[in-house]
């Protein structure tokens, strides 16, 4: 895990954010980040991220569910332990339905949260470096990534005219790790630290 | 709005085809007529009559599901459909139309005592049943008369106040307070709508008007299950009216955004209208008790089992299976297969819903069903588009149209 150098630049409306993120992105520099209060419609398109494939992993889980149910059931009542309930057939597809259908559903689910959890890197003692703690607040932070030839005092000049109510620049961890905020006690102690 | 185009003219075309259709369909009718309709014999006087029924039954429901379509998006605060919402405006004045159809074949079968349709009609079998004795407050003449008079001239009028309402958004820019007050407004008179909408198609109307052909039969699903179908159906067609004008270049701001958001209401409520289909049959599947399995005996076991099960693979695998994609959705082409296939779909499940109680020994599909079927798609496409044209296609000072513009799903 590298340690890299930010530039941080804070925004206090989506009106100013967004024309700001397509500015900076135009001028060629690279968006670690934007972090908002809440989720902000058209972001993603504005970041250039690409689309979620999480449906399509929701999509796996859930067949995954029906075919274990109907699978499970099926051998159940007609090779394992075959009942007469009722007097109806073994296999006794329309009971079996919303069953299969709960499975369905309860695979795709909690696969679907795993997985958003796996991606967002959220997990118990999972540490994560925090640019601006009003990001959780009421404060649009934009993180941009530095390169060995970025003039960190124009980058500054330029979000300020764009908008930016408070700069910083920051040498952070991009990645995370386990442990308590105060990097020192990060287990896998990393040698090549760049000099801010 | 200089470079928009507001108002629809209808293409000298789509006049020709609706009057052939229309053509078509009344040749079908008059034949029909002659030839079952004043039969002597009496099972082609009730196909005649119970094709006539399902048929007008059906496309007055999806008209008015247009106006429930509305009803809701209001209530909702919904903004993402002012951009198209003069195309189930227009959808919707068919429901006068073709509920003054259903009025005089209802009253016909009612009056011309058609007991082999409504079995409760005939007052001596009646009064040795005690079943249809115990039912009798509802099923008479009497209040199915006064009760579908009422749905009728009241989804009529509900759907004219809104519409008339909706004429103001086209004038002038609205201030902030007369803005509110007019939304204030559209949500009283959706308000009002949908209570007699859910009173009504929600509830009696389907149990009176087609599950009363089997009167000993009864299923509280069923009303949902007619609600579901005539939803999805009526959402598809306003699916193909919105793409027909974005063909034609009419409706510049709608985008696939807000085909998006139709397409996921023609796709949840496929799976809605399967879960009332599955609820219905697994109940009485489970409970195998005579009375009630007798309506799925000549569906799922007898001559209707291939219509039944088709039935399930169009309204339910398809729409499951190809709407599912996001970009599935999001693409014209797709969407207006899938619209005509769940309106077909929906039809013939309304088809096997009458004729399959009517006809339980033989399936009549045939010439009188397509034809009879033309007449009405060729009615729906002539007043639709002299609807559409009769106003400005986009509600210009509606105070949620912006919202409508910058809309994303």
């Amino acid at each position: 895990m590298a340690k890299k150098k930010f530039v941080v630049g804070c925004f206090e409306d989506e009106a100013v954010l967004f024309p700001a993120v397509k500015k900076v992105r135009a001028a060629g520099y690279k968006i670690h980040d934007v972090y908002t209060p809440f989720a902000v419609h058209g972001l993603d398109h504005a970041l250039g991220l690409r689309e979620t494939s999480i449906h399509t992993a929701g999509f796996i889980y859930g067949i995954t569910g029906t075919t274990t149910a109907l699978s499970t059931i099926s051998w159940i009542f007609t090779k394992d332990w075959p009942l007469n309930i009722g007097g109806k057939p073994h296999f006794a597809l329309p009971a079996w339905i919303p069953i299969i259908f709960e499975l369905t559903v309860l695979f795709a689910a909690v696969g679907m949260v795993l997985t958003f959890c796996y991606l967002c890197q959220l997990a118990p003692g999972v540490k994560k470096h925090h640019f601006h703690p009003r990001a959780t607040d009421d404060l649009f932070v934009m993180a941009i990534e530095c390169t060995d030839t970025t003039n960190t005092d124009d980058l500054q000049a330029f979000l300020q005219s764009n908008g930016a109510i408070e700069l910083s620049v920051q040498v952070a961890e991009e990645g995370w790790w386990f442990g308590r905020y105060d990097n020192e006690n990060v287990p896998f102690q990393n040698k090549e630290i760049v000099a801010a | 709005m200089a470079s928009i185009k507001m108002q629809f003219e209808v293409p000298a075309k789509m006049k020709t085809w609706s009057l052939a259709l229309i053509a078509v369909g009344l040749v079908a009718l008059i034949t029909g007529l002659v030839t079952k309709g004043f039969s002597a014999d009496e099972h082609e006087q009730t196909q005649f009559w119970g094709t006539l029924m399902y048929n007008s039954i059906f496309w007055t429901l999806v008209c008015n599901a247009a106006m429930f379509f509305i009803g809701v998006t209001t209530m909702a605060m919904g903004g993402f459909q002012q951009s198209f919402r003069r195309v189930p405006e227009a959808i919707s004045t068919m429901v006068p139309i073709f509920g003054a159809i259903t009025f005089a074949v209802l009253m016909y079968v009612i009056f011309g005592h058609k007991h082999h349709i409504y079995h409760w009609l005939d007052t001596e079998a009646v009064a040795n049943d005690p079943i249809l004795k115990g039912k009798a407050g509802f099923l008479n003449p009497v209040f199915f008369v006064i009760w579908t008079t009422l749905t009728i001239a009241l989804w009529s009028l509900f759907g004219w106040r809104i519409r008339k309402l909706n004429e103001q958004a086209d004038g002038e820019p609205m201030t902030a307070e007369e803005g509110a007050t007019f939304i204030y407004k559209n949500t009283v008179r959706a308000a009002t709508f949908l209570v007699w909408f859910g009173l009504t198609v929600g509830s009696t109307i389907p149990w009176l008007w087609m599950m009363s052909i089997d009167p000993h039969w009864y299923s509280t699903m069923y009303s949902w299950y007619t609600f579901a179908s005539s939803f999805v159906s009526g959402m598809s067609l306003i699916a193909l009216w919105v793409i027909y004008l974005k063909n034609k270049g009419y409706l510049e701001l709608t985008t696939q955004e807000h085909l998006h958001d139709i397409g996921k209401f023609m796709f949840a409520f496929s799976v809605f209208w399967t879960y009332l289909w599955f609820s219905q049959y697994m109940l009485i599947w489970y409970a195998n008790i005579p009375e009630e399995t007798v309506y799925f005996k000549h569906r799922v076991q007898g001559p209707y089992k291939g219509i039944f099960f088709l039935n399930l693979i169009i309204n339910f695998l398809c729409p499951l299976i190809i709407l599912m994609k996001r970009s599935a959705k999001r693409n014209y082409t797709l969407v207006a297969f899938m619209a005509v296939l769940i309106l077909f779909g929906h039809w013939i499940d309304f088809y096997q819903m009458v004729m399959g109680s009517l006809s339980k020994e033989h399936v009549t599909l045939g010439w009188l069903d397509f034809g009879i079927l033309s007449l009405f798609v060729g009615l729906m496409i002539f007043f639709v588009s002299r609807a559409l044209a009769s106003k400005p296609l986009i509600p210009k000072s509606h105070p949620f149209l912006k919202e409508s513009i910058i809309h994303q799903v």
